[in-house]
């Protein structure tokens, strides 16, 4: 399985999301998302995350709902849950409302766009959760090769990081600090920062002992070439946004863009050329790879044209108030999205003595 | 394959050359130990072959080391990639990718193999090293046996000439160790690999060594010879060769199975004398404080129990009952019994993961129990406020650097004070006995391991708690900071202090602990008097017991006493 096709077909799903407002349709993908997940994730650190992305968009949804009870919502509505005291504001801050009167109708629409959100959110958790993320950088041009070790070095950090602080806090305890509060931090970080910085160098060492870096010989006409090409094409790129963005270039955006982008390319093909690398089992790109990335992007597509000829069931308004309903055939092409729990291949199973030693990530306690 | 030409390096803020005048050759196909006590730059010695010093640490580098005809002053570290192999103390701080696989393929992605070579060479090296069921595994998931294996596999891959290792089995148990080395000896007698190899626990090395750089103190030329030659000079020496030496065998036996062979007459003298109990003995003993007399007067039943120290039943210092901790879905221990009594040194053992440190955790309070008791003198540790339980019961962690946070030794002892609530000077005083010589001003970061360890140590002691716990203590030590470190826990346990400890070091624990208690999978197996546990397990046993075995001989010092 390419790590490629599990981004695609989040991306289908975070797309459809995107298309509706329905908490019945919205639930329905972040089950979709679930089953997948559930049905087709290793046992590997990454896989963790799609609990924590389920947790962020609970948050998101938190958040945007205690927005929209502190300073009140342009939706009108006439059904008032209650009247929270209004701060008196100067004239200079007109638009500007806080507390004041919570409706029904806004708070429903907050918790509507906060599911939006939020499901978006979780898509996303679904991919990191299925792909492991440095397997996709593996996938870039060998001329990235190198800034893509530093972005998957860099991550492994994070988790070595949290390691480090809940270390660290223990030890606080043993010298009988309190572990929490504004001082006890400042005192952890220091030591914490040290350590990040001294296994970094540790890293950096082996990376170099190991061969990382190793450049093949390159004449210097194709170095040129390579310089000239990469940055032209990168001015193109920019020159040809603008122009698309401005009223007045629109004529000439879409070629300049493209020819930047074609140098940039072929910028990044040449620099490739002083890369010695080969990869070992890269991975294929094949027929279930083709039916995930597909579904995803079915379910995306069949959205898109639910949008038409049933707009009303995708984007509920909340003025009256009523109850959401489920549109059938929008509900049907969201189902499409569980084709990979069928068409990925079943991860390995952990071998029984792998939990015994997969417990303590270290003997430290 | 490996030529020294009149090396020395100079690091740029020391005063003199780490290493200096060395000249020497390391032939191919050979295994090589460099052995030396702390800091006589044996790291520096190794970091010279992989080109890493001075290209990565900086210094200056003076003479040539040629590998395989290729100078290091001209080759960076990463054009040697394909000629040496390196493999660090921490394993973790080595891998670049996060999965077994991937690992092992990195080094020849880098060197640009072709596809079909990479695979098969993995599969290889997954055979090799006995890899093959977790190489889907994602590192982190792995036992530290485990990941060093890993760690040594990614660099076979690309079929160096030269392997070196830095201390490659200090964080392993006994058993772990055994397979990193038995590859190891694979490596050198099946592909002719020339391996380089410094590690200070002499007693798992020594036989394996076609022959033995040693430095005797920093700054001086290494000497280079048999392993037999060198060890009869070297101040480092594994306990088979102390014994060797004490009996005047010759030659000196290096493995127990030599030693066996010789040891019938010791026994014979030996037959008809015991062993004393590890006591007090040497030099002076350090002056360690007492702990406060069972601090227990809380309770009602303190008042009819007899003070600690006088015959009858002494009073428990920390009690375990059927103690289970569960981890996640993994139960770290099961059903544990363990009663420890003052001025009792009791050694945990057990294999990398077997329970050891959740159960000194669960005895500090960082963990709570999810069933059975733990009392430490008379209260629940994880209810107990950390400020009052420090005195109680200390902790000593693996990485004794943890517990440091000020920059000189005086701000810690201050602050140890503070924490402890003991009068100005108590740590700073602790400190002068357990590591004299050491200047208020020095930062914690410029000490040896053993002085580190020492000054943890103090810190915790500051609080004078009965019951003193230690994680690892001998992880990265040389023998002579091993020697100091049991006289100062045989002088803390004769002062009536309680003592467990965690470790892999089946020497250290024949020469303090009163008592042995092994866990596995979570589990108490064993229990009971060092002599009895230790002798009859062949992964437990000291070098002595298995040479004098079925006699209950520990250490060298019982024999020697005994025979004099």
């Amino acid at each position: 399985m390419h790590p490629g096709a599990w981004w695609l077909w989040a991306l289908g799903l975070a797309t459809a999301a995107s298309r509706t407002n329905n908490p019945l349709l919205l639930g329905l993908l972040v089950g979709v998302a679930g089953y997948v997940v559930a049905a087709r994730k290793t046992d590997a650190p990454w896989a963790r995350s799609y609990t924590a992305f389920i947790k962020i968009g609970l948050f998101v949804v938190g958040i945007r709902l205690v927005f929209n009870l502190v300073l009140g919502s342009p939706i009108p509505g006439s059904h008032t849950l209650f009247t929270l005291p209004q701060l008196p504001l100067p004239d200079w801050a007109k638009g500007i409302r806080v507390g004041g009167r919570v409706t029904a109708e806004g708070m429903l629409f907050a918790l509507y766009d906060g599911a939006r959100l939020a499901t978006l959110l979780i898509c996303v958790g679904a991919a990191n959760a299925l792909a492991n993320p440095a397997r996709l950088l593996k996938s870039l041009p060998g001329a990235l090769y190198e800034a893509g070790v530093a972005v998957v070095v860099a991550m492994t950090f994070a988790p070595n990081m949290v390691a480090d602080v809940v270390r660290l806090r223990t030890a606080r305890r043993l010298r009988g600090r309190p572990t929490g509060g504004i001082r006890a931090i400042a005192q952890i970080g220091l030591p914490v920062l040290e350590g990040a910085l001294e296994r970094s160098v540790a890293v950096a060492a082996s990376m170099d002992a190991r061969g990382y870096g190793r450049t093949a010989q390159v004449p210097a006409s194709v170095r040129h070439l390579t310089t000239v090409l990469t940055l032209g094409g990168l001015l193109g790129v920019c020159a040809g946004t603008y122009g698309l963005l401005a009223s007045e270039g629109a004529g000439y955006g879409i070629p300049v863009l493209a020819a930047g982008l074609a140098a940039s390319l072929a910028g990044l093909r040449l620099g490739g050329r002083r890369q010695l690398r080969t990869r070992y089992r890269p991975d294929r790109w094949g027929a279930r790879s083709w039916l995930v990335a597909g579904s995803g992007a079915a379910v995306a597509a069949l959205m898109l044209w639910a949008g038409g000829y049933a707009p009303d069931a995708l984007t509920l308004g909340v003025v009256p108030l009523s109850a959401p309903a489920l549109p059938l055939w929008p509900a049907l092409s969201l189902l499409v999205g569980l084709l990979p729990a069928f068409a990925a291949p079943v991860p390995a199973p952990p071998p029984a003595a792998a939990t015994g030693a997969a417990a303590p990530p270290k003997e430290s306690a | 394959m490996i030529r020294f030409e009149n090396v020395s390096v100079t690091y740029d803020s020391a005063p003199g050359p780490t290493v200096r005048g060395v000249e020497l050759t390391v032939p191919e196909g050979e295994l090589v130990l460099v052995v030396g006590p702390s800091g006589v730059g044996k790291s520096t010695l190794l970091g010279t072959v992989s080109g890493l010093v001075p290209h990565f640490t900086g210094g200056t580098l003076r003479g040539r080391v040629t590998v395989d005809g290729r100078d290091t002053r001209t080759h960076k570290p990463r054009e040697l990639a394909d000629l040496v192999g390196t493999v660090g103390q921490d394993p973790l701080a080595h891998f670049v990718t996060d999965t077994v696989e991937d690992e092992l393929a990195y080094g020849m992605e880098s060197l640009g193999l072709a596809p079909a070579v990479m695979r098969r060479r993995v599969e290889e090296t997954l055979d090799l090293l006995g890899l093959a069921e977790l190489r889907d595994r994602p590192i982190a998931t792995l036992s530290g046996g485990q990941q060093q294996r890993v760690a040594i596999g990614s660099v076979l891959t690309p079929h160096p000439k030269v392997l070196v290792l830095d201390e490659p089995t200090s964080a392993l148990d006994p058993a772990a160790a055994e397979d990193v080395l038995s590859v190891l000896q694979r490596l050198v007698h099946d592909l002719g690999t020339t391996v380089l190899l410094a590690e200070h626990r002499l007693e798992r090395v020594i036989q394996y060594a076609d022959r033995v750089i040693l430095l005797p103190s920093p700054g001086e030329p290494p000497l280079l010879g048999t392993p037999a030659d060198i060890m009869r000079v070297s101040p480092v020496r594994p306990p088979v060769v102390a014994l060797g030496r004490l009996a005047k065998w010759t030659p000196l036996p290096l493995s127990v199975r030599d030693a066996r062979r010789m040891a019938g007459p010791l026994r014979d003298r030996l037959s008809t004398r015991t062993p004393c109990a590890p006591t007090a003995e040497g030099t002076e003993p350090p002056r360690v404080p007492a702990p406060r007399p069972a601090a227990a007067r809380r309770t009602l039943a303190a008042l009819f129990r007899r003070p600690p120290g006088r015959p009858g039943t002494p009073a428990a210092t920390a009690t375990v009952t059927a103690l289970g901790v569960r981890r996640g879905r993994v139960e770290a221990l099961r059903r544990v019994d363990l009663t420890v009594t003052p001025g009792e040194t009791i050694a945990l053992m057990g294999r990398n993961g077997a329970g050891k440190s959740t159960l000194l955790a669960t005895l500090v309070g960082m963990i709570e129990p999810t069933s059975g008791s733990v009392a430490v003198a008379g209260r629940t540790p994880h209810r107990t406020p950390p400020r009052e339980l420090i005195r109680e019961v200390g902790l000593v962690p693996q990485e004794p650097r943890d517990l440091l946070y000020a920059d000189t030794v005086a701000a810690e002892c201050a602050a140890a004070d503070q924490d402890a609530g003991a009068a100005p000077g108590t740590c700073r005083e602790l400190v002068s006995t357990l590591l004299p010589g050491v200047p208020d001003d020095t930062h914690p970061r410029d000490l040896s391991e053993g002085q580190r360890l020492a000054l943890a140590l103090a810190i915790v002691l500051t609080g004078r708690p009965p019951l003193l716990l230690l994680d690892e203590p001998t992880r990265g030590l040389d023998y002579a900071a091993k020697a100091r470190l049991v006289t100062v826990l045989r002088a803390l346990a004769a002062a009536g202090h309680a003592i467990v400890l965690a470790t892999h070091d089946v020497e250290l624990a024949a020469e303090v602990a009163h008592r042995v208690v092994i866990l596995a999978g979570g589990e108490v197996v064993a229990d009971g008097p060092t002599a009895e546990v230790v002798v009859s397990s062949p992964a437990f046993a000291p070098q002595v017991a298995k040479v004098l075995a079925p006699q209950h001989w520990l250490t060298v010092a019982q024999v020697r006493e005994a025979l004099s």
